[in-house]
């Protein structure tokens, strides 16, 4: 996983609320056996119109926002499955960074595993945000995970709050797999416990 | 101190805790499906890793696979062909038990794992799935992960994870004659609002859902990830042992005892603490169905379609006039008599026994409408089989509506099985978001017996008019 560290960069402006994992991948292209390559079928739905042309009025098919590695949300974004493939089609997008008022729990905790930073901020602050994301390319938003701020093109500092220990990951591109395997011996332990009752699995 | 059901299962799986109180959390049931398992296997064999309980693990196809009778043949549809050939090698080279699609064993992860008795109370079961919800109805806590996590219980048989906050819904009085289980979960939906347990698990208690069957609260704890909780649970009872008893994979004799002592001790003590309660009454629920792109957007079938001009705020009105828009709907129409193209009769959320019986019950001696294509979808081979040898797909073949085989099928469109853009569909699916059924779909999510409803009269219908 990639670190994240801080990010200086265009801002997108996506104005809706509850943006669900089918509008930010559909499902007919969730049948790839990869991680990679979905950034082109991001938001698929709205971005293209039936013929599979660009719909030029849609946020990232803007010039000012093709290179946007922020979206600034509404509220409840990334609700519906836990389709991982959702934040991985943002990552190959470009996107690095989600701020909304609210995020799904599952979506919320997808991004963290694969260096996405999801920032949550009070519904009034997040419409500034979108109010400077709105300026393009002349606007840049940066954020600092260290210090735990969002700042504005102003230079205002808007601080955030974030999970101590997720946090330690996304600065370090932590794998949670190797963090886990410290505890080995615990799990050892706890399954020498198993109920005699349990039954495996075995036989199918 | 007193606890809640939730409390009670998370104590019992905590292997560690970190400092920041992240717990290292015991998985005792890890359901594996084509779709999300392709990318957790390849990072296994990028980092050497081994499955660490293939006996805590099943894999089953579900979601991209054809539901027609010719699919044993092979799959013509080459990305969900090597979809499915992909998790048939890694459930080979890991050694993962599988139920193949020549099994009749096979189903969504969804009913399979409590119809084998693989999902028990008091256990943690996940699956790369959101609707791993459905599995709380026994009692155990069950919640959908990402991909990474897929690997992560693979690799390691634990999740890092932090506890939820209570969340108690309960239902009192009685459901009146001809509501269901998905009546009362949409009316609580349609109550808190798809974010109203976020950050939260739902605990559903109270007289209503103590008389439903196993397959009404399978139903509820379904869509609890629609109203924004990652889990939902309902207490263990006679209800839920009775049913447990006797499937292949749940204890037997002396063990089965020995569970069910335990099993007794994990309801929630008097007095334990929930963050959020909410209360409905039972009786007050009419027959629901959805009229928008949300399932909050939802109404009692005899009620009419909202007017977004009386929505204060701005954002809200700017999304009901989108949802009206997608869905060809006008404010204020009723919303009986609303025309149908399709109907979808299964996925997790509807395709048990129960289920089955109940679309059949309506349409026994109809015949569906013109004009109007009806799928009915059994949850797994053994349903299909069951239903097959108590009459009720002779029911639906003599109605004229398609009898197919088990699987995710029209409920998210990764099968040959979609509507076409325009289209309308009453669904027993679970979402109706603009596209899920296929691009420019229109979904109405209702119970079995309204969808049977909708189909024999080609209009969104009360189905308590016809029994
Ligand atoms: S039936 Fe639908 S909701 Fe259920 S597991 Fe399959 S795709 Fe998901």
């Amino acid at each position: 996983m990639d670190k994240f560290t801080r990010l200086t960069a265009p801002a997108a402006p996506l104005n809706l609320a509850n943006v669900d994992t089918d509008k930010i991948i559909p499902a007919r292209f969730l049948k790839t056996i990869k991680r990679s390559g979905l950034g082109k079928s991001l938001f698929a739905d709205m971005r293209y119109n039936a013929d599979g042309s660009e719909n030029p009025s849609f946020v990232l098919n803007q010039p000012k926002y093709r290179q946007a590695q922020i979206l600034v949300a509404g509220d409840n974004f990334g609700c519906g499955s836990s389709r991982e493939h959702a934040p991985w089609a943002l990552l190959d997008f470009g996107i690095r960074c989600v701020i909304a008022p609210s995020f799904a729990d599952i979506f919320h905790g997808n991004c963290f595993k694969n260096g996405i930073l999801p920032i949550v901020l009070p519904a009034d602050v997040c419409e500034q945000l979108m109010d400077d994301a709105a300026q393009g390319t002349n606007a840049r938003l940066t954020i600092d995970l260290e210090k735990q701020v969002v700042v504005r093109p102003d230079g205002e500092e808007i601080h955030f709050e974030v999970d101590a220990f997720r946090k330690h990951c996304l600065l370090n591109g932590l794998d949670d797999i190797g963090l886990t395997l410290e505890h080995a011996a615990a799990i050892d332990a706890y399954e020498a416990k198993t109920p005699s009752w349990k039954p495996a699995i075995n036989g199918v | 101190m007193s606890r809640t059901l939730f409390d009670k299962i998370w104590d019992a799986h905590v292997v560690d805790r970190l400092e920041d109180g992240t717990c290292v959390l015991y998985i005792d049931r890890h359901l594996v499906h084509e779709v999300t398992s392709p990318q957790a296997f390849e990072g296994l064999r990028l980092a050497g890793r081994k499955v660490r309980r293939v006996d805590e693990t099943i894999a089953v196809v579900d979601h991209n696979i054809p539901t027609d009778a010719d699919r044993l043949n092979g799959i013509n549809e080459p990305e969900s062909k090597l979809q499915i050939e992909t998790l048939e090698a890694n459930v080979a080279a890991f050694g993962v038990p599988y139920f193949p699609v020549s099994d009749a064993r096979q189903g969504i992860v969804h009913v399979i794992g409590p119809e084998q008795g693989i999902s028990l109370p008091g256990f943690t079961i996940v699956c790369g799935d959101s609707h791993t919800s459905t599995h709380g109805a026994l009692g155990a806590l069950a919640f959908g992960i990402g991909t990474s996590e897929v690997e992560h219980v693979l690799a390691t048989q634990t999740l890092l994870q932090k506890p939820a906050k209570n969340m108690l819904v309960r239902v009192d009085g009685v459901l009146p004659p001809g509501c269901t289980g998905k009546d009362i979960v949409l009316a609580i939906i349609g109550k808190i609002g798809t974010a109203g347990g976020t950050g939260h698990v739902i605990e559903f208690g109270g007289e209503a859902i103590r008389a439903l069957d196993m397959a009404g609260r399978l139903t509820v704890c379904n869509m609890s990830i629609e109203a924004g909780a990652r889990a939902g649970l309902i207490a263990p009872d006679e209800t839920t042992f009775e049913y447990i008893k006797g499937r292949p994979y749940a204890p037997k004799g002396a063990d089965f005892e020995k569970a069910v002592a335990y099993w007794k001790t994990l309801p929630s003590d008097e007095g334990a603490h929930y963050d959020k309660v909410v209360v409905l009454n039972a009786a007050e629920i009419v027959p629901q169905v959805t009229w928008g792109t949300s399932p909050e957007a939802v109404i009692p079938i005899t009620g009419t379609v909202p007017d977004p001009q009386a929505e204060p705020d701005e954002a809200r009105r700017a999304q009901l006039q989108q949802m009206l828009r997608y869905m060809d709907l006008q404010p204020g129409q009723k919303i009986a008599g609303t025309k149908v193209d399709v109907v979808f009769i299964g996925s997790c959320t509807n395709s048990r026994i129960e289920d089955m019986r109940a679309a059949a019950a309506v349409a026994k001696g109809r015949h569906v409408a013109p004009g109007v294509r009806v799928l009915v979808v059994p949850g797994s081979g053994l349903v299909k089989a069951q239903a097959e040898a108590e009459g009720l797909a002779k029911i639906f073949t003599d109605a004229g509506f398609e009898w197919r085989e088990a699987g995710c099928s029209m409920c998210l469109g990764m099968n040959p099985d979609k509507l076409t853009p325009g289209q309308r569909c009453a669904s027993t699916s679970n979402r109706n978001f603009e596209g899920r059924q296929g691009p420019g779909g229109r979904t109405h999510l209702l119970s079995p017996a309204m969808a049977a409803a909708a189909a024999v009269t080609g209009v969104l219908t009360d189905a308590r008019e016809l029994v």
